[in-house]
């Protein structure tokens, strides 16, 4: 009964989706076979060629050539502290979400949860999960996977911290998680002294995205501000800021920050070239964030402002505690999207000649013993794998919480 | 009395007043910019004249011979540096007017299929924009460069050249295309061929305002159609057969002769600059289509018209509005990108600058002269979106 139930309802939904008329029968068929065919050459490409290449090369494709021996372990604690950061974090949201039904609140430590924490993890995460397991299949290095367990059990440790903080502390726990990286890359940099040149591969794209970020943001908050203010000088000049930023290619003016820039300082304050390049994607990505920006503030009804203003506040306080905060939530699924242009945009390192993935994945093709072989496919895959997977799960996430704040449906 | 009764409004004292503030704000302001500008002009000047280059302000490196050819153009080594910036200006332009057209029709077809009632048709359209949305449109053109043209063997080497017979011809060097050439001056041809375009249109404008009085099928863009083609078949008789068609073919040595030839380079960025922005331009597609208010397409259902007629005629039309504005700000992403040419030696107009720059044209000047250049782009693409938009936009609202 039941089966015979199913299957119609089976049948049902192939008539309605794949084969309701019979234009749509041959749409069916000709889509099937194409990504049947392209399934079948994906998977034959994954699974048929050999991948040594990229086992030999994979600790060079994450950290760069520069980084060995107990240096290695820079990284590796900078990963462990963002996983405990991260962890407090959702721990302290998922408290603070669920206050008025403390039985909802997922703890880490009480065994029933586990298939819960673990089913939710795994269908936020599965895509870095994936690449996780990709990696550690292809070295088969123990050395990896322990690192790998240790991190998750320290983001699991963290949540079940994170759950047992007081009600209020939730943006004691975001600040941290904000600076978990900034201490990470300090540890880096100055407590293994590793020098900015020698940082490489996915670490080094991860962390000009992440300063990237981190320093645009405010300087595109200001800049909106500028572009919305009365003064006609600060009016003018965040409109030429933005405008020139966006009017020009990224390229472009990472080549100048690579051959001009040194021409406008003094010998002694040229920065490295990494941070140069970081310098010119903060420039860059302030002008965008700031056209982000305006948008929240356009959005918002005058009421507030004036209603501020009513009650006597000074403008700094208006703008700090009445319009930034209610116009930025209402473009966060902007910010993120803008977050993955510049995560994407780290990629164009490659022309300035750094160490990123995809420099690397050509690179690698000129070992001696790989030399001349057409392997470059498959670590330009890999590279591009790697670019792919961040930012397909920052859209998820940015998907998953523009549907939450319910933006554009009010 | 009542004056006399109210103290004297005194102004308040200068360092709380609110007109003071602004007026030395803004002129603090002003100075702290210029003199970090002064600053960094200073600086420029001194390493320019400890480094013994042209001073900032001189453009003469412009008349300057190249000393070098642009594969693919006719630009001799004597030629100045500014015929080459104009070759690769005009390369860019035309570059982004290609993708454009490509990845509009690309980008519509996905968009609409993604909303299609057909699972696999939606479903490939959603795996295609999440694949290539999240994927920097470097490695999409560097894969297609490197990892599929010169290394994959998507290419065959020179002497083993694969063919669609009388289409497609391709092996390392390049993809040759069938196009249509002219024998001689385009212009009469083109010229009629303007002149169709304008009385077929016409004749759909006539068709149409005809079907609206009458309420009967006039089959307005069939007609039009019927027109244009009739007048540009005539037009090209009389005219003596002004085109001729080269087909490309691999010749008995296994080398491609004919057809339009498209080196690996501009290829592997038109295919990757297109595929990149289409999964863009998809979704704005799919998000407009999704704001056109629902009662719209049932009013449409109500009135007898098929999905077809439904999507052009109520649909897309009010979707194109919403669309403009996004979809104009991927046209100028487009064009930036181009300049990721430098990374696969394609030559445009940020390749001809570093080249410039690496044979001794000061790097200041020439990377200026760039950034004026794409800001002028942008600036035309701003005007266009603008006029278009206020063309759209419905009256009133």
């Amino acid at each position: 009964m039941t089966a015979g139930g199913v299957t119609t309802h089976a049948g049902a939904w192939i008539r309605q989706n794949l084969f309701r008329n019979a234009r749509d029968s041959i749409l069916t068929v000709v889509f099937g076979a194409l990504l049947a065919f392209l399934t079948y050459r994906a998977l034959s490409f994954v699974l048929g060629e050999d991948w040594e290449i990229q086992r030999q090369n994979m600790r060079n494709s994450l950290v760069g050539p520069e980084i060995s021996g107990t240096d290695l372990w820079a990284p590796v604690i900078g990963i462990w502290l963002i996983a405990a950061a991260v962890g407090v974090m959702i721990g302290a949201l998922d408290r603070s979400q669920h206050a008025d039904q403390p039985g909802a609140i997922l703890d880490p430590l009480r065994p029933a949860h586990w298939r819960q924490i673990a089913y939710r993890t795994v269908a936020r995460l599965w895509p870095v999960f994936a690449l996780v397991v990709f990696i550690l299949l292809l070295t088969g290095s123990t050395t990896g996977l322990l690192v790998t367990l240790a991190a998750m059990a320290l983001a699991f440790l963290g949540r079940a911290a994170g759950v047992r903080l007081p009600l209020g502390s939730v943006r004691w726990a975001a600040l941290a998680t904000a600076l978990a990286p900034i201490v990470a890359v300090l540890i880096i940099r100055f407590g293994f002294g590793i020098d900015w040149n020698d940082w490489g591969g996915f670490l080094l794209v991860a962390f000009a995205g992440a300063a990237g970020i981190a320093l645009s943001f405010p300087l595109g908050i200001f800049l909106a501000l500028g572009r919305r203010s009365k003064l006609p000088v600060m009016k003018g000049l965040s409109v030429a800021y933005i405008e020139f930023f966006r009017g020009v290619p990224l390229v472009v003016l990472l080549l100048i920050g690579s051959l001009v820039i040194g021409l406008f300082l003094p010998r002694s304050l040229i920065p490295s070239e990494p941070i140069r390049a970081v310098i010119i994607f903060t420039l860059f990505t302030a002008a965008y964030f700031a056209e982000v920006v305006r948008g929240g503030l356009q959005s918002l009804p005058e009421g507030q402002e004036e209603a501020a203003k009513a009650l006597g506040l000074p403008a700094w306080r208006i703008t700090s505690f009445i319009v930034l905060p209610q116009a930025l939530r209402n473009v966060i699924p902007a910010i993120v999207g803008q977050s993955i242009s510049l995560w994407k945009d780290t990629s164009l390192m490659f022309i300035i000649g750094l160490a990123e993935p995809l420099r690397l994945a050509s690179a690698f093709t000129r070992q001696p013993e790989f030399r001349g072989q057409g392997l470059i496919t498959l670590t330009l895959f890999f590279a591009g794998l790697i670019y792919w997977i961040v930012s397909f799960t920052m859209s998820r996430e940015s998907q998953r919480l523009e549907r939450k704040l319910g933006v554009g449906q009010r | 009395m009542t004056a006399a009764q109210a103290p004297a409004r005194a102004r308040p004292p200068l360092w709380r007043d609110v007109r003071v503030l602004r007026v030395v704000g803004q002129a603090a302001a002003l100075v702290v910019v210029g003199m970090l500008l002064a600053w960094l002009w200073s600086n420029l000047q001194n390493n320019v004249d400890s480094l013994g280059i042209p001073a900032p302000t001189d453009f003469s490196y412009l008349n300057q011979p190249v000393g070098q050819s642009i594969a693919g153009s006719d630009l001799r080594p004597t030629q100045s540096r500014l015929d080459a910036l104009q070759v690769g200006l005009v390369r860019t332009i035309q570059i982004a007017i290609v993708g454009i057209i490509l990845t509009t029709i690309l980008g519509v077809l996905l968009g609409i299929a993604r909303l299609s009632q057909n699972w696999l048709v939606a479903t490939f359209a959603r795996i295609y924009v999440e694949l290539f949305r999240n994927t920097p449109p470097l490695v999409v053109i560097i894969f297609i460069y490197l990892g599929m043209f010169i290394n994959g063997g998507f290419l065959p080497r020179v002497g083993d050249a694969v063919e669609i017979p009388n289409l497609l011809a391709a092996d390392i060097r390049g993809i040759s295309v069938l196009w249509v050439s002219f024998t001689d001056s385009p212009w009469p041809y083109l010229l009629v061929l303007v002149g169709a375009i304008a009385v077929g249109w016409g004749v759909v404008r006539w068709r149409n305002h005809v079907q609206d009085a009458q309420g009967k099928p006039t089959y307005p863009m069939l007609s039009g159609l019927v027109v244009f083609l009739a007048m540009a078949i005539v037009g090209w008789l009389a005219l003596g057969g002004p085109t001729e068609l080269s087909a490309p073919s691999v010749a008995e040595n296994g080398r491609v002769t004919g057809g339009n030839k498209l080196t690996p380079e501009y290829a592997a960025l038109l295919i990757g600059l297109v595929l990149y922005t289409a999964s863009h331009v998809a979704e704005i597609t799919r998000a407009s289509i999704q704001a056109v208010a629902r009662g719209q397409d049932e009013a449409a259902k109500a009135l007898g018209l098929s999905a077809g007629q439904r999507l052009r005629k109520v649909i897309l039309p009010q979707a194109l509005r919403v669309a403009i504005p996004p979809l104009s700000n991927q046209y100028l992403n487009l064009t930036k990108n181009s300049s990721l040419a430098v990374a696969i030696a394609y030559v445009e107009m940020t390749r001809v600058t570093s080249d410039l720059v690496a044979n001794g044209a000061p790097a200041f000047q020439a990377f200026l002269l760039l950034a004026f250049l794409y800001l002028l782009i942008s600036l035309a693409t701003a005007l266009i979106t603008n006029f278009i938009n206020g063309r759209l936009a419905i009256p009133g609202r």
